[in-house]
């Protein structure tokens, strides 16, 4: 007789909103009629992002573990979930934004059609939407959400590919540049396959160590006999699988080329929320799992914090491309934020995971911001991603030059900015665990990362602006929103963090 | 340092004293022109309220058994372990301050009435010497060193503010910009002490900071003596950092009267003095205290004796007279009382001496240069009697101020009984025969002798706006030193601050320091009768002079040695950095940035763009991440 597991509907509310809302988003795509489909599956995702995020904050402070032990719910999970709904509501509301590209939308009409084709050609001047990206996306957030509440490294893998395989497919979905954008899907599905076999690998090793996929059970074989090679195999291919995810060097490889290929929205969506749900998994599984076999792993994510911080600081210096160093900013802030992994100190007793999770809900906000405006910058039919073409944009619009340069700033970690307190936060956590020569060369890439961000602020105004350059967009209300929202926040972060710091601070504890 | 007590009755309004003049300036600056035409009675007005006041508290005061009582006014600062809290200290010590500061103050606002009556600036004018009162109430009203600070500061703000008053005069402008680089010399001293005592202390509070300084190292006590030296030196004129005061006299000359003579200059006197407790441990310090006070009473006498210019004459006499200041307290609590009875007596003569020059140059056309004075006496006659008693105080005649106050510094100098106190004693004994000549010398070439006025002048007595302050401080300058030293002991007044004055064995008989102070004043006076009251007075000054004339009329060249020993050297060392920062750190730069995107673009040609590059990278970094861990674990 199989006895059916205790579910916890009440703890696990916020990811039934969000599938249950892209369910719902897939039977609208099949019976709604296709010229009001837009605004509803727009409508439906954003109830079930929204929806996501409200059940969250009201869980606020509960701790449980539920499904059968698969699932855990707890302070740092509730925090990072509603980091990734609400920064997935956001990225949704850029996706819906119709008034910037002449075609009315950044997603290709039939993603299907062969690129150049007759029938392509036909499709590029017609405004018909393409409405599937919406429940793919809440797929891939609820994947996310998940992804941070696994509890068993089963339920982490799935949650994996739940979050995973939409992103492959949406990234590929771009209306302009359509090769560029199907290149990109193909290498991260091809990467992201090859990485989830590291994953899957390690799993299989793992449960040949210990007998259990469970976090707890993991934790109890790890504290009898931690040198066990099998289990320290399987440790290192769940943390390659992991870092993949995160775009920590050196798996960093397909960032820079997906960044660019995918739609503007996408890669606003994969640097904020995957980033958060990455981390989150990262930090459970090191903490929760083998939170008492930490001297094996420590040396290994100080070695990889530095490489990634300086491989995504130097090779960030060379780029022309905007989102390709947007992409490199990422990498180097993964760098930053494995810091914040090493000041979680011994047993989480360090301030590293309030500073991590903090540093992620800035950096999210941050990014997406940047992301959106880019969205703005257009010439021809598509964006102007190219540094050359910003020149002197000050003149032309100070306004959106002056939000560029805010969220610039921002991810330079200047002071008075979001990222000034994320950074800071991190680092003291990990000087507070002794790791002061790792929050020197952070300091130091950060340096050498300013130079970058620093230098489309000087082209954007200390340059005259070319003859042909771009034109300014005017965004409709949901880009507005997101600017808004994302401005205010970097700003509003950098100079009152209290609250949220004391926040992040009350939710910073693991169960399990 | 006594008990405190919380105030209660007038003295918990003590913070009106601040409030009403900083009311005023609020007022004078934020009003604009609205207030032009009533604004200057205003700023008197507050002035003379707050002296009112003063007195009111003082009589409080003086009826408390403690005769100390401290007013908690707000928390400043609360962070962490520094927890600055504002509030004020009214003891006998701050007392006579505030006294001097509303008494003197309200006399010059008014006597400024008549004085800036054609000003068109006049209410800005006295906005900021409103700014200045408050400012100078809170430095010695506050009851911890940081209280001190501020009004330390705001009194540096509004005397900076008040030397420029005429801005557009190069001149002015230059000496306002001297005065606020030298007097921040000495800030960072005032400022390092500060941090030294918090560092070491945990505290800024005077009360705080006296009960524990006998815990202190030796060194450490040694280096906040010698730090608040240099405040104080910088604040009050004296030797470094004396080159200062002379060109403020580019100020309006009620200025050069309440802030460069009377009260801010004598900032540092109050400053040591108060800080008795830590000089009572560091006899380094203290000497120290000593050697600048006499070195400067000698400098200012010297230099005196050689200027043209009648207002910086009586700077120089301001700066040889605090000199005097320095060295009696800086004899210990042997001469604490001596040297604050000068420094009221100095305040009411020296504000008296600034007041009639400014009378003088209201009748000569704003000249200042004696040489074009002469026989003015029978003019200007309140002038000349108000000034004549002002002299005749500053000179040490006997039965006036100065004859009281500075044969108590004497005394207390020979009464250390060492060769010291002869040397002491006798710096100070000559210093009294050049003060008698450089101020007669001034007398005769004003008020003596043959008219040699410019063309177009024609001297008048001031109007009774100016000449009533002028007679109320003459009439100071002839009673302050003998109702301060014998009829209303100054010593019995501050005995809860300093300790019960203890009979000194005299080495030598006071009567007898009298007459040899007397005798060697009389032979200055001659001196310069000799020199120049019988001899016709040239209207230019001769060139061919000996060298000692020439080295005083370049203020024994203070000016050079600042600027080959600091101004130089640190034009030097800025040039110096230039070149550094050019070839070697900009140079560092580059090559750190060529080679950063050198390494950037070769990093970046593995970014090929095929996935197997990718992969195989990504496998690399598996096999490595693996074997770390394996490595780690086997290790």
């Amino acid at each position: 007789m199989i006895e059916a597991p205790d579910l916890s509907l009440a703890a696990l509310a916020p990811l039934l909103f969000i599938f249950g809302a892209a369910c719902v988003g897939v039977l609208v795509e099949a019976f709604w009629p296709r010229d009001t489909r837009h605004p509803v599956q727009v409508s439906v995702a954003l109830v079930g992002t929204v929806g996501a995020l409200v059940c969250t904050l009201l869980l606020a402070g509960s701790r449980e573990i539920t499904a059968g032990g698969a699932l855990a719910v707890d302070g740092a999970g509730l925090f990072l979930q509603a980091t990734i709904a609400g920064l997935g509501a956001l990225s949704l509301l850029l996706f819906a934004e119709r008034s910037l590209d002449p075609a009315r939308s950044a997603f290709v009409t039939s993603a299907a059609v062969p690129a150049g084709s007759p029938r392509d050609r036909e499709l590029l001047t017609s405004t018909r939407v393409q409405t599937e990206v919406y429940p793919l996306a809440s797929f891939a957030i609820g994947g996310m959400m998940l992804f941070t509440a696994a509890n068993d490294l089963l339920i982490m893998f799935v949650a994996l590919e739940v979050l995973s395989l939409p992103l492959y497919l949406i990234s590929g979905m771009a209306r302009r540049r359509r090769l560029l954008s199907q290149e990109a899907a193909v290498k991260y599905f091809l990467l992201g396959a090859f990485a989830s076999a590291f994953f899957l690998y390690g799993l299989a090793l793992v449960y040949g160590a210990t007998g259990s996929v469970r976090f707890s059970d993991i934790r109890s074989a790890s504290l009898a006999d931690g040198t066990d090679i099998l289990l320290v195999l399987g440790l290192a291919l769940l943390v390659v699988g992991l870092l993949f995810k995160a775009s920590v060097a050196p798996f960093h490889t397909w960032t820079p080329d997906v960044y660019q290929g995918a739609p503007t929205p996408v890669t606003a969506f994969m640097a904020a929320c995957t980033k958060v749900a990455a981390f989150g998994a990262i930090l459970r599984l090191l903490y929760v799992a083998f939170g008492t076999a930490e001297w094996t792993w420590r040396p290994l994510v100080y070695g990889v914090a530095i490489v990634s911080m300086i491989v995504g600081a130097v090779l960030g210096l060379t780029q022309t491309d905007l989102k390709r160093m947007l992409a490199y900013s990422s990498i180097a802030h993964a760098g930053f934020l494995l810091t914040g992994v090493i000041g979680l100190g011994a047993g989480g007793e360090g301030s590293g995971l309030a500073a991590t999770m903090f540093y992620l809900l800035a950096y999210g906000l941050t990014t997406l911001g940047a992301f959106a405006v880019l969205t703005l910058i257009r010439v021809g039919d598509g964006e102007a991603t190219h540094l050359s073409q910003w020149a002197g944009l000050a003149s032309r619009s100070p306004l959106v030059a002056a939000v560029m340069a805010l969220f610039l700033l921002a991810l330079a970690g200047i002071p008075l900015t979001a990222g000034f307190t994320g950074k800071f936060a991190v680092f003291r956590a990990a000087i507070e665990e002794g790791a002061w020569p790792l929050a020197l060369v952070a300091l130091l890439a950060s340096a050498v990362a300013a130079f970058f961000y620093l230098r489309v602020i000087v082209l954007m105004y200390f340059s005259s602006p070319a003859a042909d350059g771009p034109t300014v967009g005017v965004p409709g209300l949901p880009t507005t929103i997101v600017l808004a929202i994302t401005a205010t926040a970097t700003v509003a972060l950098g100079i009152v963090p209290g609250s949220v710091l004391d926040v992040a601070e009350q939710a910073a504890i693991f169960v399990g | 340092m006594s008990e405190t007590l919380p105030a209660d009755g007038l003295l918990g309004l003590s913070w009106l004293l601040i409030a009403l003049p900083l009311a005023g300036a609020a007022v004078l600056l934020l009003g604009g022109r609205r207030t032009d035409r009533w604004g200057h009675l205003l700023g008197t007005a507050t002035v003379v309220a707050a002296f009112v006041l003063a007195v009111a508290c003082t009589f409080q005061l003086a009826g408390l058994e403690e005769r100390s009582a401290e007013v908690e006014l707000f928390t400043f600062i609360s962070t962490g372990e520094l927890d600055v809290r504002a509030g004020l200290l009214y003891d006998p010590l701050s007392a006579v301050f505030v006294l001097l500061i509303t008494g003197v103050g309200s006399l010059i606002h008014i006597y400024s009435i008549g004085y800036m009556a054609h000003d068109p600036a006049r209410r800005r004018f006295f906005a900021y010497l409103n700014l200045f009162v408050a400012a100078m109430l809170l430095l010695v009203l506050g009851n911890s060193f940081v209280a001190l600070y501020v009004g330390w500061e705001g009194v540096g703000l509004a005397s900076y503010l008040l030397i420029a008053f005429w801005y557009t005069r190069p001149a002015a402008a230059t000496a306002a910009k001297k005065a606020f680089i030298m007097n921040r010399v000495g800030d960072v001293g005032l400022a390092l002490a500060i941090f030294v005592m918090f560092a070491q202390l945990g505290t800024t509070s005077y009360a705080g900071v006296f009960g524990a300084v006998g815990t202190l190292a030796g060194g450490t006590v040694t280096a906040l003596g010698l730090l608040l030296l240099l405040g104080a030196c910088g604040k009050s004129g004296q030797f470094p950092l004396q080159a200062w005061l002379p060109d403020a006299m580019e100020g309006p000359t009620p200025v050069s009267a309440l802030i460069h003579a009377a009260t801010m200059v004598t900032a540092g006197v109050y400053l040591i003095a108060r800080c008795a407790p830590i000089y009572d441990e560091t006899p380094t310090a203290r000497a120290a205290v000593l050697a600048v006070g006499a070195v400067t009473l000698l400098i200012g006498a010297i230099a005196g004796c050689a200027y043209d210019d009648i207002k910086k004459v009586l700077a120089y006499s301001t700066v040889s007279q605090i000199g005097y200041m320095f060295l009696a307290v800086g004899l210990g609590p042997a001469g604490y009382v001596a040297g604050l009875a000068h420094l009221l007596a100095h305040g009411f003569f020296k504000a008296g001496l600034f007041l009639g020059a400014g009378s003088v140059m209201h009748a000569m056309n704003d000249s200042v240069d004696m040489r074009r004075f002469g026989g003015l006496w029978n003019k200007l006659p309140i002038t000349f009697a108000t000034f004549g008693l002002g002299y005749l105080a500053l000179i040490g005649f006997p039965f006036l101020s100065g004859y009281f106050t500075k044969d108590a510094i004497i005394e207390a100098a020979l009464d250390r009984g060492d060769v010291w106190g002869w040397v002491l004693g006798g710096v100070a004994v000559l210093g009294a025969g050049l003060t008698a000549f450089y101020m007669t010398r001034l007398m005769l070439m004003t008020f003596f002798g043959r008219a040699r006025w410019e063309d177009g002048v024609h001297p008048h007595e001031a109007p009774s706006v100016m000449t009533a302050p002028m007679i109320v401080l003459a009439v100071g300058s002839v009673g302050a030193g003998f109702l301060l030293v014998s009829a209303f002991p100054l010593s019995g007044w501050l005995e809860p601050v300093f300790g019960e004055p203890e009979e000194a064995a005299h080495v030598v008989a006071p009567l007898t320091v009298g007459l040899v102070v007397t005798a060697v004043m009389a032979l200055g006076v001659l001196a310069a009768w000799l020199f120049v009251g019988r001899r016709e007075v040239p209207v230019t000054a001769p060139v061919r002079v000996s060298p000692v004339t020439r080295a005083a009329r370049h203020a024994l060249y203070a000016d050079a040695v600042n600027e080959s020993l600091f101004m130089r050297p640190g034009q030097w060392l800025t040039r110096a950095l230039v070149f550094v920062d050019n070839r070697g750190v900009d140079g560092a730069v580059n090559g750190l940035a060529a080679t950063l995107g050198g390494s950037s673009s070769r990093l970046g040609r593995a970014q090929t763009g095929f996935v197997r590059t990718y992969a195989l990278g990504m496998l690399g970094g598996a096999v490595l991440v693996a074997g770390a861990l394996l490595a780690v674990t086997a290790g």
